[in-house]
């Protein structure tokens, strides 16, 4: 695909080319550092994993969607761990849920990869996925904890697993991050991160309302490269921000999905994305020029058509 | 302009078509999600049975209870100071990411402060259990008499000697050692009044295979049925027996014996006995005559 592609002329540095990305992966990783310094170093920062932790004997932080389970498995859990989630879903309620996904789940790092090298490879073999089924498997998750009052999706969530599993031992647990490595790369685009994970899904639900946004402002000077949607692990959410001008849609990416990755800003020769609020969401030039109202959203399946037709 | 229509027409067909397709989808979706939902619901039943070897931490809820109460993080892991708990990975036949420990390698070492209960954020660790006392982890069971050196006459007493709480959750009782004839032996007893389950004594036991084992209390208990009462102690806590007692016994003997019940069988009484020469002559031969002869 990206071989077929006519090659974009970027006279942008290489750093602006790759710095969200580079912040990102930096972030993971320094996140993991952290949790790693304890066992490695002996400097216990912060204690714990994902799911539960403590910094600096002072501040808890849990996921706020494993204590959901766990609230409906019938546990009154205690307090130490219901500020800890508050505190989790204030923080990705008001930066964007997903950005959980991009910034901090390591099990991004796996898909990520495996994405970049089905691109390498050329590798087309897509099952394709409903995008809805994570919702559907977030409820199924939620439902199955109240019938077996059990922490139900702990018990395969790849995500605890990778992450707890470095800090605490793996085991077995790096065949499941293979499988799921080996699925995305030749099984299904994206399948876990965009499709299957509920936790993803969870997190898009709780910053459906967040403030920092990636707005495409500077969308009159897109020359539909289609390089964004190229790296977009979501392509369905830039669509009406970058297109929707006629229909008086705004330039901010307001779809839930968006894990505030930045890829797109890197990616984009023109600049026309950048990070900022949801707030001012008007159409700079003419609202009133607005369209019929019918959104302009691109089919996903025409990326799919094309992609494999290219 | 015909081409125009003929398009038009295409996309109301191909509406259609994406309408079939869209519900085709769902449902495929559906019963994907509701396979996978019926196959972790299944699996998670299949695995949370929990190995007889395999201790919580202490103050533990209850096994099924605690499986919707951990979340995994392991804090209790990270505050216990003799690495005493482990957190499980799929390798393990323990549930995944949850904390437990083997007696026989590191057993609990029952610190005052209770570090591991203190770290649970979420009370799967019940904040109730202040003195680690008051925990119980499992019950220490002596489970094979046959090779516990105690039960062959011998002085071994390990087991006794670690425990955390001597004389209180395990201690010796005494009983005669029927193979010399002439020693005694001393029985490590475990009372689960007062056994934490910290597996201590599992840990030191000399034996290659520990002859103490420490096992969920589920296991190692019997359970008295609430109708039950020892006699002997509501006597004494009545003061006098409850029931009524056995009217005396009464044998049916010949008039003048008595019945020895250490194997000399009938006794004559000593008053019916006939004195053979009394003093007086006469009274014999009166009482001879007074026999109806």
């Amino acid at each position: 695909m990206s071989k077929s592609r006519i090659e974009v002329i970027d006279n942008r540095s290489w750093w602006l080319q790759n710095r969200w990305l580079l912040l990102r992966r930096t972030t993971q990783i320094s996140i993991l550092a952290l949790f790693l310094l304890g066992p490695l170093a002996g400097i216990w920062i912060i204690k714990g994993n994902l799911n539960s932790s403590l910094t600096l004997d002072f501040l808890p932080l849990t996921d706020p969607f494993v204590l959901l389970q766990s609230w409906l498995a019938d546990h009154q859990f205690g307090t130490t761990a219901a500020i800890g989630a508050l505190i989790v879903a204030a923080f990705y309620f008001l930066i964007g849920g997903r950005a959980y996904c991009g910034w901090v789940c390591p099990v991004n790092i796996v898909t990520d990869t495996a994405y970049w090298a089905r691109r390498r490879l050329g590798l087309r073999g897509n099952t394709k996925l409903h995008r809805h089924t994570r919702y559907w498997l977030l409820a199924a998750s939620l439902l199955l904890s109240a019938i077996t009052g059990y922490v139900a999706w702990e018990w395969i969530n790849p995500v605890s697993i990778l992450h707890r599993g470095i800090i605490f031992g793996m085991g077995s647990g790096w065949f499941l991050i293979l499988g799921i490595f080996l699925f995305d790369l030749a099984v299904s685009k994206r399948g876990w991160c965009s499709h299957l994970c509920p936790m993803g899904a969870f997190y898009s639900l709780l910053g459906s309302h967040s403030t920092i946004r990636i707005r495409a402002d500077n969308r009159d000077a897109c020359d539909k490269c289609m390089d964004c949607f190229e790296v977009c692990p979501e392509p369905l959410v830039i669509s009406p921000a970058l297109f929707g001008k006629k229909d008086g849609i705004g330039p901010v990416i307001n779809e839930i999905n968006c894990t505030n990755c930045g890829r797109c800003i890197d990616v984009c020769s023109k600049e026309v994305f950048h990070f900022g609020t949801r707030f001012d969401n008007k159409d700079p030039i003419s609202p009133e020029k607005a369209g019929d109202g019918n959104l302009t959203r691109l089919n996903p399946d025409q990326f799919e058509h094309k992609e494999a037709t290219t | 302009m015909t081409e125009g229509r003929d398009s038009k027409k295409k996309r109301t067909g191909s509406g259609k078509a994406s309408r079939r397709r869209f519900i085709s989808d769902t449902a495929k979706m559906g019963c994907g999600v509701l396979l996978a939902g019926l196959g972790l619901g299944a699996y998670t039943r299949k695995t949370s049975a929990l190995p007889v070897q395999a201790l919580r931490p202490p103050g533990a809820l209850p096994e099924n209870d605690f499986l919707g109460a951990c979340i995994r993080c392991g804090l209790c892991v990270r505050d216990c100071p003799f690495d005493t708990l482990k957190l499980a990975t799929l390798n393990d036949d323990v549930v995944i990411g949850t904390p437990y420990f083997t007696a026989r390698d590191i057993p609990c070492e029952m610190c005052d402060d209770v570090p591991c209960v203190a770290a649970c954020p979420t009370g799967a660790l019940d904040p109730a259990i202040t003195d680690i006392d008051d925990s119980r982890m499992g019950l220490a069971v002596l489970i094979d008499e046959e090779t516990c050196l105690n039960f062959q006459g011998l002085r071994c007493d390990v087991c006794y000697r670690q425990c955390p709480l001597i004389e209180k959750a395990i201690t010796l009782e005494l009983r005669h050692n029927q193979r010399s004839g002439m020693h005694t032996m001393f029985i490590p007893t475990v009372h689960s009044d007062a056994c934490t389950g910290c597996g201590k004594c599992e840990q030191v036991c000399v034996l290659p295979e520990a002859a103490i084992k420490v096992l969920p209390i589920a296991v190692a208990k019997g359970m008295s049925a609430d109708h039950y009462r020892w006699g002997w102690e509501e006597k004494q806590e009545a003061g006098g027996s409850l029931v009524t007692p056995d009217p005396k016994h009464q044998y049916n003997l010949p008039e003048g014996v008595d019945y020895d019940l250490q194997g000399e069988g009938l006794i004559p009484k000593k008053q019916s006995i006939p004195e053979p020469f009394p003093e007086d002559p006469l009274k014999s031969l009166n009482q001879g005559s007074g026999d109806g002869l």
